[in-house]
Formats: C-alpha cells, sequence, structure tokens
C-alpha cells in the first residue's frame, strides 16, 4: 500500500513537471530565456540579484552570530530578553515597509538595499543563536567546567556544535527570506531579478514576467536545499543520532 | 510633521485601505484555516503522509512571495483573474498553509499519551477523543500557528499591491513611483503598526483560549 502511494505521488510529481514544461513553452518563457539578446541581461540581473544577497548575508550572519553570542555571556545575559523583544517585534515589519523606510531615508540604490537586507536578516540569525545556546543543558556546560574547559572553549567546542542545528536553522529562514527581498530591491533601485518580474507584471508580458520570477525560485528552493544539506554535514552525529 | 498632515488629509482613504488590506487577510486566513487544521489533524492518523505534506508546505514557504504572483498570473490569467484580489489571496491560503499544518500536527502530536489513554479508558471513541481531549490541549499552539501565518500574511498582502489588489501597500507602491517620501512613511509605517497590531491581539486570543488548567500549568512551572 504505502509502495502504491510513493508511485503515485512520483508519478502525479513527473505529470506536475511536464506541464509547467508545456506551459513555459507556450507563454514562451524558454523562447524568452534562449533569447541570446537577453542573455547579457540575464547575467547582470542574476549577478546583481547574487552580489546583494551574499553581501548582506555575510554581514548578517557575522552580526547576528556575535550579537547571539554576547548576549549569552554573563555580564549580558540579562538584556537578552529586552532585545530578542524588540528582535520579535523587528520581524513582523513587512519587508516591503522596511524597504520603503529605508529608501526614504538614505534614497535609492544599492547600498540602502543592501542595508536593509542585512538588518531583515540578523534577526532570525541572531534569534536562533541565542535560543540555540540557552536551550544548551546547564549540566553539559558544568561537566565541560569540570574538565577544566575555559569559557572560550566551551563556547567552540560545546554551546556552538550543540546550537549548530538551530543556527542553521535560523540561517536558512534568513537566506531563504534575503532572496525573496532581495527580489523586491528592484524597486529601489538595486536591480536583481525583480527587474524583469516587475516590468513584466507592469507589461502584461507573461514571458519576462516568469523568465524573472522562475530563476529567482529556484534560487530560493536550491538555497533552502544546500543549507539542509550543509546542516546534515556540520551537525554533530551524536545529536542527529538522538533525534532519531 | 509631513507624514501625520498626509494622514490627517487622506484619513478617508487609509481607513478604506486598512480595511481592505485586513479583508484580504482575514478571508485568507479562514480559507487556510479550513484547509489547513483538518489537514493537520488528518496527518496525525496518517503517518506516512505527514512528512510529504509538511514537506510541500515548506516548499511552497520557500518560494519568494512576488515570485509566486509571477508564476500564478499566467495561471489564473486563464479564468480572467491575473490581477487583482483572487491571486492575493490565493497566494496567502498557500503561505499560511505551514505554519498553519504544522503547528496543528505538532500540538497533537505532543499531547500526552497517559492523557489520551485516559480518555479511551473512560470509554472515548476516537472522534471524542479529539474533540474532548487532543484539540481542546492543542488550541493554544493552533492559534500561535495562526499568529505566524497573520503577520506573515500582512506582509506579503503589502505586496500584492503590486498585483493591483489593493491596501496599505498602494501607499508604498505609489509613493515609490510618484518619490513622495511622506506616502512612502505613511504607507510602511501603518502596515507596520498593522502587524504589529494583530500579532498582539492573536496572542491576547492565544491566552484566551487557552484551558484554565493549562494556565495555570505554566504559571506554577518555573
Amino acid at each position: 500500500m504505502k509502495k502504491l502511494y510513493a508511485k503515485i505521488y512520483n508519478i502525479l510529481l513527473l505529470l506536475l513537471v511536464l506541464v509547467c514544461g508545456i506551459a513555459l513553452e507556450k507563454t514562451g518563457t524558454i523562447a524568452f530565456l534562449s533569447d541570446p539578446d537577453n542573455f547579457p541581461e540575464l547575467m547582470r540581473l542574476l549577478f546583481q540579484h547574487f552580489y546583494l544577497v551574499t553581501i548582506s548575508m555575510a554581514i548578517a550572519t557575522t552580526a547576528g552570530l556575535s550579537i547571539g553570542i554576547a548576549l549569552t555571556r554573563p555580564g549580558l545575559r540579562k538584556y537578552s530578553g529586552f532585545v530578542m523583544y524588540i528582535v520579535g517585534l523587528g520581524q513582523t515589519i513587512p519587508s516591503l515597509a522596511v524597504l520603503a523606510l529605508v529608501m526614504s531615508f538614505l534614497g535609492i540604490g544599492t547600498k540602502p538595499a543592501l542595508f536593509a537586507l542585512t538588518v531583515y536578516s540578523i534577526l532570525p540569525i541572531a534569534r536562533n543563536t541565542l535560543a540555540g545556546i540557552q536551550a544548551v543543558p546547564t549540566s553539559t556546560i558544568d561537566a565541560a567546567r569540570g574538565m577544566g574547559m575555559t569559557s572560550a572553549g566551551i563556547l567552540v567546542n560545546i554551546e556552538l556544535p550543540m546550537a549548530m542545528k538551530v543556527i542553521l536553522t535560523g540561517f536558512r529562514v534568513a537566506l531563504v527570506i534575503n532572496i525573496g527581498t532581495a527580489a523586491l530591491a528592484y524597486l529601489i533601485g538595486a536591480g536583481g531579478m525583480g527587474d524583469w518580474i516587475f516590468s513584466g507584471i507592469d507589461m502584461m508580458m507573461t514571458d519576462k514576467l516568469l523568465a524573472g520570477a522562475i530563476p529567482v525560485t529556484l534560487m530560493a528552493l536550491l538555497a533552502d536545499f544546500l543549507v539542509e544539506l550543509l546542516s546534515s554535514v556540520i551537525v554533530s552525529k551524536g545529536l542527529r543520532l538522538t533525534e532519531e | 510633521m509631513g507624514v501625520l498632515h498626509f494622514i490627517e488629509k487622506n484619513f478617508h482613504q487609509i481607513l478604506l485601505l486598512t480595511w481592505e488590506h485586513v479583508f484580504m487577510v482575514t478571508v485568507s486566513l479562514v480559507i487556510a484555516t479550513a484547509i489547513g487544521v483538518p489537514l493537520g489533524i488528518l496527518i496525525t492518523k496518517k503517518i506516512h503522509l505527514a512528512k510529504r505534506v509538511i514537506n510541500s508546505a515548506n516548499t511552497i514557504m520557500t518560494i519568494p512571495s512576488i515570485a509566486l504572483f509571477g508564476l500564478m498570473m499566467p495561471i489564473l490569467a486563464i479564468i480572467g483573474q491575473g490581477l487583482g484580489k483572487v491571486p492575493a489571496v490565493v497566494a496567502l491560503v498557500l503561505y499560511s498553509q505551514l505554519p498553519i499544518i504544522r503547528n496543528t500536527y505538532v500540538a497533537i502530536k505532543n499531547v500526552p499519551p497517559s492523557l489520551r489513554d485516559a480518555g479511551r479508558g473512560m470509554g472515548m471513541n476516537n472522534w471524542e477523543l479529539l474533540r474532548e481531549i487532543e484539540i481542546p490541549i492543542a488550541v493554544p499552539v493552533i492559534i500561535a500557528g495562526l499568529r505566524t501565518a497573520a503577520v506573515m500574511n500582512i506582509g506579503i498582502a503589502a505586496i500584492a499591491a503590486y498585483i493591483g489588489a489593493g491596501g496599505l501597500g498602494v501607499y508604498i507602491q505609489q509613493g515609490i513611483d510618484r518619490v513622495y517620501p511622506e506616502m512612502i512613511i505613511s504607507g510602511a509605517v501603518l502596515v507596520s503598526l498593522l502587524a504589529i497590531l494583530v500579532d498582539s491581539l492573536m496572542a491576547g486570543v492565544e491566552y484566551l483560549l487557552t484551558p484554565k488548567g493549562i494556565q495555570l500549568q505554566k504559571r506554577l512551572a518555573p
């Protein structure tokens, strides 16, 4: 019975792919994407998108990790509740609103977009770093201290590895949101694949619209998958075992 | 204070746009709950489906919102609804599925087996067990899922202004087009305020719908 379900599921999936392929051909998206005249433009937009995502994620990861780690240190621990409240509030603010606010204060272009993307991506990373480290059992830390480890040693060898799964989840959420928000960065003049999506909507050109929307979707799905893969490599074997 | 002046001058329009925004989010949440909660309950009974359903919902969530609008436009254009509120609501319903299904599933899975056994010992059948024990205990977590979905939907509905769905996103869209900072700021601030307001309202609902016994348990726990 289970095998039959799996088979039906796979056939449905294949059919879906087929229908999508036919739809792409019918709307002219394949012709649009394979047109040599559009190739340099596609590469330029993809590069812009990629640039926005990588730079902002690099800064956000560094900042988010540092904030998360700093707030679990003894001296700053008492502020963690307050900071997390602010972070939670920040996360309820819609991404478009963040971009719009940044634009009205910093103007248009790549730099304001990078700023908005970075600020917006710090939140999930910082939150998950903090939550992950806080969830490490005190008994484990006591055991490490009893073995004569220093605070720095405990952080690197015990706390971070044990929190790694949660931190990577935060990283994944931030990355996926970042890729989606970078598509909106076109609106404040930072380019990216949003260029084709928004012009496609404005001009009612389905082929251009899909040629913009599909790469962004694939990028997000691929990023999601890669981080999942990364987490199955980095997260220590013992932790993965207890889960199963 | 240009922004306050702008808000004062366009107060009626703002009320209208806010209503449009709230309307879209509410309709989509109602539809999403009607689909998501039964589906979440169903997959606690059919475990082999659980992983697939949650993974599919997760994949939908991964698709960037503006790309999803783009992908849906040609499909919904077949029935003449490529632009406007229909694609917006469809997208919002799709995005809400993950938090709602996942929270329902996790909440019902986490009902202590001892309680379930006690219910069964009292002679309850599966249906009564679900209605009398599992759902009341799961409600706070399900509402938490709805809260996540609602806040997320307010943000996505703002982006839906670009496909002509109306709502407060219109101010952001037109403000950017016309380089009218007061309009942009009022749009962005109002959307953010709406999200924060709905978030705290739903937190209140979450508290109210928590059964008294569980509230007590939480307060007594360290």
